[in-house]
């Protein structure tokens, strides 16, 4: 019997290219910051203060985005943040996402009083007004990378536990969980084996979006100061020093921001994307 | 006997009726149901919707817990037996799904569905048992590496009823497994359904609501309405001799295929 299932293949699609690509190389460029920036991202010239992008008559070689009013290169300064962005986002939306998930998932599959508990809990949770939930939290904390990830999670866990709550909710429902229990499975063994890989693409998803949101998040700490110590170069922290001299010198502003936003919606259409690629249930 | 039902009550609370403060009240969906099922018999269940016969069937598997009356698998009383205990005979009896739709974990191969249930129960040579269970329900080898959506309504169904035979039980329920299929796979379904039954000895209930479907393939039929058993007799009788007012209307609701001629059995 000829099997045209196995001959069908599934287009690569642009999303994912274009998101995966953006990410690759911004990855890259965080590793091998120090190899390939073309100064150090401290290094203050007041003479080469406010140079414009490449493309200006007023550029000087080598300073390819400019610099900013301390004379210090924008390029090497961004590919520097990217270390702290990408890290954060890393571990910040992982953790989260094991966090949330996991609980979301029992809440959703086991009902009774966990859910009752943890259903609670995200409601209270969700009533603080996040960005100040995090700088209170910095502020108990103290700042620091360690702190950021800390203040993520503890924020943002909720996200994925209300909807892995009723991603699970729907799945255990479906006749497979009373299919399981028929054969004999126990209720965690189902949990793991069948509602898992069921709900693992939208925690896929979640995950992804949730690196992004990490990256805002630490955006936002930094432009507030409340993120590592002020030398080290920060996408926010460039956004916030660029923002007292727009008029002068726009370049400083809008290319971390620009970063900023491709990196944000790179990770939100990577989750898509793996989807599209690798969920063997066409939807 | 394979199973004994004895005043089987079931209730569920009505959360479309729960006041704001205290529990919902109950509905009674089985109001007291007593039949046997002797082994090698195969039994059909049928009755309209709302009557019940799903209830029972999770009642029986164990799904949904009684609320009084008695569940012999065996001689064994297994109606209030802890999951721990039972998971142990739970290879016993097995299920057939209406829906294979959501039966089958649709993020599963249909290998692993197959072979899932009897690496629980400890079963070796797992892929050559999918192989033959695949070739007892007339499905090509390779399909084993196939998704569920994948596969047609038919094809799906007779993967579920793979994934039962393959455990290599004495009871199997089936319940309405050919609603969701079109005519000629629901015969094809049904053919092998009898032809398993016989091949491998099982003793079978076949949930329907459909009475021409049950008259191809019980021995005996007993007839749900509301919840409460309105007609228990062998297949033929039955059709030739419907005694309760509930029975005639099913029958009357079987489409002739000549409009002219009366139902003769």
């Amino acid at each position: 019997m000829r099997d045209a299932q196995k001959e069908m293949r599934r287009p690569l699609g642009l999303r994912l290219w274009l998101s995966g690509g953006w990410l690759f190389a911004l990855a890259v460029g965080a590793i091998l910051a120090p190899l390939i920036a073309p100064h150090n991202p401290l290094a203050q010239d007041l003479f080469a203060a406010r140079l414009p992008p490449f493309w200006d008559a007023k550029a000087e070689p080598g300073f390819w985005l400019g610099t900013d009013s301390l004379g210090r290169d924008v390029l090497s300064r961004i590919l520097y943040g990217s270390r702290l962005a990408l890290f954060v986002a890393l571990v910040a939306g992982t953790l989260t996402c094991a966090v949330g998930a996991t609980l979301g998932m029992i809440a959703g599959y086991y009902r009774g009083w966990p859910d009752r508990i943890i259903s609670r809990f995200v409601d209270i949770w969700m009533a603080f007004p996040p960005v100040l939930f995090a700088i209170l939290l910095i502020a108990v904390l103290g700042t620091g990378i360690v702190s950021i990830i800390i203040a993520i999670v503890i924020i943002d866990w909720t996200r994925f536990a209300r909807v892995i709550r009723a991603e699970a909710l729907g799945q255990s429902a479906m006749d497979y969980v009373a299919s399981a229990k028929i054969a004999g499975r126990t209720k965690f063994s189902t949990m793991l084996t069948e509602i898992f890989p069921n709900v693992l693409p939208s925690i896929i998803a979640l995950l992804t979006l949730e690196m992004g949101i990490s990256v805002i998040i630490e955006a936002i700490l930094s432009f507030v100061n409340l993120s590592i110590s002020t030398d080290s170069p920060t996408w926010g922290g460039m956004i916030s020093e660029g923002r007292t001299s727009v008029h002068q010198a726009w370049w400083v502003l809008v290319f971390p921001l620009i970063t900023l936003f491709l990196t944000v919606l790179s990770f939100s259409q990577l989750g898509e994307g793996l989807k599209d690629r690798f969920d063997p249930v066409l939807r | 006997m394979m199973f004994s039902i004895n005043d089987l009550k079931l209730s569920l609370p009505d959360m479309t009726q729960k006041p704001l403060f205290g529990p919902a009240p109950q509905i009674d969906i089985l109001k007291g149901i007593s039949f046997d099922i002797p082994k090698g018999c195969v039994l059909g269940i049928v009755g309209g919707s709302g009557s019940g016969k799903s209830t029972l069937a999770r009642a029986m598997m164990r799904l949904l817990e009684p609320t009084s009356g008695s569940i012999l698998f065996d001689g064994m009383d297994i109606t209030h037996t802890s999951e721990e205990e039972l998971r142990g005979m739970r290879q016993r009896f097995q299920m057939i799904f209406q829906d294979p739709m959501s039966s089958l974990n649709p993020r599963r191969k249909v290998g692993g569905i197959i072979a899932g249930p009897m690496r629980l129960h400890g079963m070796d040579r797992t892929k050559e048992r999918v192989n033959e269970a695949l070739d007892l329900v007339g499905l090509p080898q390779s399909f084993s590496q196939r998704y569920p959506h994948e596969l047609s309504g038919g094809q799906r169904q007779r993967v579920g009823i793979a994934r039962a035979i393959a455990l290599r039980p004495e009871f199997i329920l089936a319940d309405e497994i050919v609603s969701g299929l079109d005519v000629s796979s629901q015969a094809q379904v049904l053919n092998l359904l009898a032809k398993l039954v016989k091949e491998l000895g099982l003793t079978l209930a076949f949930i329907s609501h459909d009475l021409s479907v049950i008259r191809r393939l019980c021995d005996r039929v007993i007839v749900l309405h509301q919840g409460l058993i309105v007609e228990e007799a062998e297949s033929q009788i039955l059709f030739e001799s419907p005694q309760a007012s509930y029975t005639k209307e099913l029958l009357a609701a079987i489409p002739l295929p000549d409009p002219d001629q009366i139902w003769d059995a």
